[in-house]
Parts: C-alpha cells; structure tokens; sequence
C-alpha cells in the first residue's frame, strides 16, 4: 500500500477527547465527527486535513476507545497518521476502518510532502528515507482489505 | 516460567494469537458504532461459546430524543440477540462485570478503554473499539499480541489517609501515560495479596492511563472469598517465577495523597501542594471509586456536617446504591448536601449529571482529566474519595490529613 500527502504537525500523546470531544459522539452522521475533529486542539485543523499525513508525537490516540476518533480523522481526509507510537485501542481502530497508521520516527516540517510505501517498509519526506516498523500480518491483511468490516465479509 | 498474561493467552509474550473470548461486553456509546459494524458485515448470528452483554452506562437516562433512540435500537437489538443486557440505572459495565460475572483466568474483552478492570479477578481484561466488538460478535474470537508485563511490586502498608487511587496515580506517574504501551502490568508483592477487591479494581482501573494493555492480579484467597460469596466456587493462581520486561517497587508507606493535574493523569502533585485552590464541584463516583467502600468512607467523613460546594455522587451500580441505602450511608450523603445520581458513568465523559462550565474547576475522583472533557473550558483534578470529601467540606482542594 502506497500513500502521500502533506504533513501537518501534532505533538505527543494527542488524546481522543481531544480528537473527537464526546459532545460530538451521540449520532450516526460521520460528517459532524469530521467537521469538529481536533477541535478542542485547534479550531482551524479540521479544514486543513484533506490530503494530508499527520505526523505526531509518540502515544498518538491514548485514552477513551471512542472508535468515532479514527472515523473523525479519516473522513477529514487524512492519508495516514506517522507517529513514534500509539495507543494500542487506537491502533486496532484505525487499521480496523481501513486508515494507515505508520509507526515511525521523524521530524515533522508542517507542509512537506511525505510519501509512504508499507509493503515496502519506508516512508520518505524532506529528501530522506526512514525505515517503519512493520505491522502484524493480521493487521496487513485487514488494512489490505480496506478494514475489518470488509475483511470479515470476504472471509465469511 | 510465564507471566499471568502469557498463561492465561497460553502463549509466549511477543506471540500473535488468536483466542475465543470468553466474555465480551460493550455500552451505550460504543455498542451503537458496534451494532453499525455489525450490519455492514452482515452479522446475523452471535459467535458461539462467548457470553454476551450490552450495558447502558454512559448516558444513562438518556439526555435527549437522539440519544433514545440510538439507545432504543442497541436494546432492541441486544434482546433480538439475546445478549445479556443491563438497562440504565444497573450501573458502570466494568463494575457490573466485577459483581461475580468475570472469574479468574478467563479472557474478557470490552469496548471501553477501561475494561482492563475486572483484570482484578485474575482475568485478562482489555478493550477494543466498536468495529473490533462486533467481530467478536460475530465469532466469538479476537486476535491478540500477547503483551511483555511489567511487574508492579507492592509492599509495605497504607499510611494516613493515602488510599489505592494514591497509588493509582503514583504508579501511573511513575510509568508516564505511554509508560506501559502495548504491555500489561501485573501487580505482585506481599502487599497487593493485603488489597480488597475494591482496591484491586482501582488499580486495575487506572492501567490503562499508563497506555497498559491489561492490569492483573493473581486470583488469591480473597478473590476466592468474593467470588464464593456471590456463588463461585474458583481456585486461586499460584504465581510461576517469571521474568517481567520492567519492575516497578512501590512501598504502600511512601504513598501520599495526591491529585492528577489538568489535563494529563500523569502530572501528580501533593494534594498539600494545592492546598486552598477554589472549586466549583466536587463528583465521587466512576468506574475507579464509586464503589460501596468509596461511599461508605466518603459518608464517614462528611457525616453531620455540610459541603461547601456542589458535590455529585453517583454509586457505580444499583447493588451498590441499594447497599448504600440499607446501611444509612446514602442518608448520610444526602444529609451532608449532596447531589445524587443514577447509577452509570455520570458527568465523567462530560455529557450528562453534572458537565462544567467555563472556567470552572471539579475535583474527580474518575481515572481522566484531559482537556475539555467534563465540558469546554472545565479543569479537572483528579483524587481520591478521602481528599474529596476534605475538599467537598471547604470547597478548596484540602488534604485529607489536614481535615
């Protein structure tokens, strides 16, 4: 699976409260979680996601197992998220809605385009090639097949 | 020689397995995006061999016609489905799955970061989200990577008014929020066999604000004691020598009572430190210490006398509230001035009973302070039921060795 996209920059340990708020939760409309994503961070972020990769500092995703976190972010139009870690629950999420998360450590310059390879193992911005960790054949196989959802209808 | 948790998945840490969950649990926030999985796999038929169960804690009553009728669907569906299903008012699931449901070894699996609690039982309790939930309902099985542990080691004993969410948070300090990613903490030490299943399950709780995977004790005399009682007959685990990936030593007599500043539950300071900080509420309930014992020491502090400042308790279940009623303690709550609330997860996750506004500051005795939380522009310290009910009675941030 291959990517790219423009980085934005997030700190470390961005919770889920803060990526979706849980005033936001209570409804089925995914279009109310993408508009109000990182709210409470900034405002002004959720318009600038579209095409982007996030790149983050480490423990991105901790606290609550609100799935509506990964939704939010995906919908906004999110490529993919680069973080040194994350937090396990998170981690099954987004691989679970199809949404690439790449365990990697690199210096994130707002506005740079970062491009990823994940069958290949690197992901290359700023003229620099960094190795990622690979992910678990279980997750390559749900990720490959667009989410868990659709993984369970094909090995149905 | 293994770990509790690579016994229990029977498998080496490190491992990718894939393991029938004997128990699996999900509420009114993440069973309606569970039950949205669900339909879009197709599910028409629960995973066999597993127990099933719905409870409804978050927003419970609902607060609105959109959250009833979410609501109505999940119930809808969890009795079409014949799954075990609490309604409001029964209490926290994590609790409820406490109450003599989650025996000693089994795997439990909820959709809820905090369902590492009943890992107090000797069980490996962890959470997923919605769309891993309904898999499980699905089959029955989940995948897991059997995590590295790390070895809590608890000595020595209690002293003043320091209690387990004090070494809740100074464990969860000590490690940092990502401190035990993707790994399990297992708590051992002459002292965690001392703990009460209350105090267990405080510990249990908070593992996951340390990014932990699990938190588990070995079932021992006293959970066989709890479980009999509520018609178990289990034997307890007998710890191997095993090698932790970390060792962490806490002496209980080194614990201070502390409070988490806002927004993080790993920035501890002295609760004397902040001493005379105005609130505007004080809330005693949750998943972490809203427990029979946490009201019935709260109500030993505040007996005959009156908050100062809004304060909302909330039993964890309706046992627990029922119990409390019985032994006077909730007429002793009431008397003091405060506020009660159905049994559930109240203003924690900042939707209902309780929410902040702007610019005001609770004191909580939940596992969670970030940001925004208990509502836009609201601080949230975090502590335990004794310095909340020294606090409650000023209306400031008060140590409970100074009350």
């Amino acid at each position: 699976m291959q990517g790219k996209g423009t980085a934005v920059c997030l700190p470390a340990d961005i919770d889920t409260d803060v990526v979706i708020a849980g005033r936001y939760l209570r409804t089925k409309d995914r279009s109310i979680w993408a508009t109000h994503v990182f709210e409470d961070l900034d405002p002004s972020l959720a318009a600038r996601l579209k095409g982007s990769v996030i790149v983050a500092g480490k423990n991105f995703g901790c606290g609550s197992s609100r799935e509506q976190a990964a939704i939010a972010i995906r919908e906004a139009g999110v490529v993919a998220i680069i973080a040194p870690s994350f937090a396990r629950i998170f981690f099954r999420n987004a691989i679970n809605i199809g949404l690439p998360l790449i365990e990697s450590d690199l210096t994130c310059k707002e506005g740079s385009t970062v491009v990823f390879d994940l069958s290949q193992g690197w992901v290359e911005t700023e003229g620099k090639r960094h190795t990622i960790r690979p992910l678990s054949p279980r997750m390559s196989e749900i990720l490959t097949a667009g989410g868990l959802v659709e993984y369970w209808r094909a090995h149905r | 020689m293994s770990t509790l948790s690579e016994r229990i998945l029977g498998a080496a840490a490190g491992e990718y397995v894939d393991r029938k969950v004997d128990r699996a649990y999900a509420h009114d926030g993440t069973g309606v995006l569970a039950l949205e999985a669900w339909n879009a796999m197709g599910g028409d038929r629960l995973g066999k061999d597993s127990d099933y169960y719905i409870q409804f804690d978050h927003i419970a009553p609902a607060n609105n016609s959109t959250t009833a009728t979410l609501q109505h669907e999940l119930r809808e569906f969890a009795k079409r489905s014949f799954m075990h299903f609490s309604d409001i008012g029964c209490g926290i699931c994590h609790q409820l799955m406490s109450e003599g449901i989650v025996l000693p070894g089994e795997i439990v699996v909820g959709a809820d970061s905090h369902s590492v609690t009943p890992g107090a039982f000797g069980a490996f309790a962890t959470g997923v989200g919605a769309t891993d939930m309904a898999a499980i309902w699905l089959t029955g099985e989940t995948w897991f990577r059997v995590p590295e542990s790390v070895g809590v080691n608890l000595t020595g004993r209690f002293t003043g008014a320091a209690e387990a969410k004090d070494l809740a948070l100074t464990y969860v300090e000590k490690l940092g929020m990502d401190g035990a990613t993707y790994r399990a903490l297992e708590f051992v030490g002459e002292s965690a066999r001392n703990l009460s299943i209350d105090e267990r399950l405080v510990l249990s709780n908070l593992s996951v604000e340390a990014g932990a995977k699990a938190g588990l004790f070995y079932a021992d005399d006293v959970t066989v004691r709890y479980l009999k009682e509520r018609g178990h007959d289990v034997a307890p685990q007998v710890p191997e020598s095993c090698t932790y990936r970390q060792e962490l030593d806490i002496d209980l007599a080194d614990v201070v009572p502390l409070v988490a500043m806002p927004h993080r539950v790993d920035t501890v300071k002295p609760v004397e430190a902040l001493a005379g900080l105005p609130l505007d509420q004080v809330f005693v309930g949750t998943c972490t210490n809203g427990r029979y014992s946490d009201l019935a020491r709260f109500a030993r502090l505040v007996k005959g006398r009156k908050v100062a400042v809004r304060t909302i308790v909330i039993p964890a279940s309706a046992a627990i509230l029922e119990k409390a009623i019985r032994t006077g303690v909730l007429a002793d709550i009431a008397e003091a001035g405060c506020t009660l609330g159905t049994p559930g997860c109240g203003p924690c996750l900042g939707y209902h009973m309780g929410v902040l506004g702007e610019g005001e500051v609770c004191l909580s005795t939940a596992n969670r302070n970030f940001k925004n939380r208990m509502g836009v522009g609201g601080e949230i310290y975090l502590g335990s039921v004794a310095t909340a009910a020294a606090s409650a009675l000023k209306g400031e941030i008060t140590s409970p060795e100074a009350a």
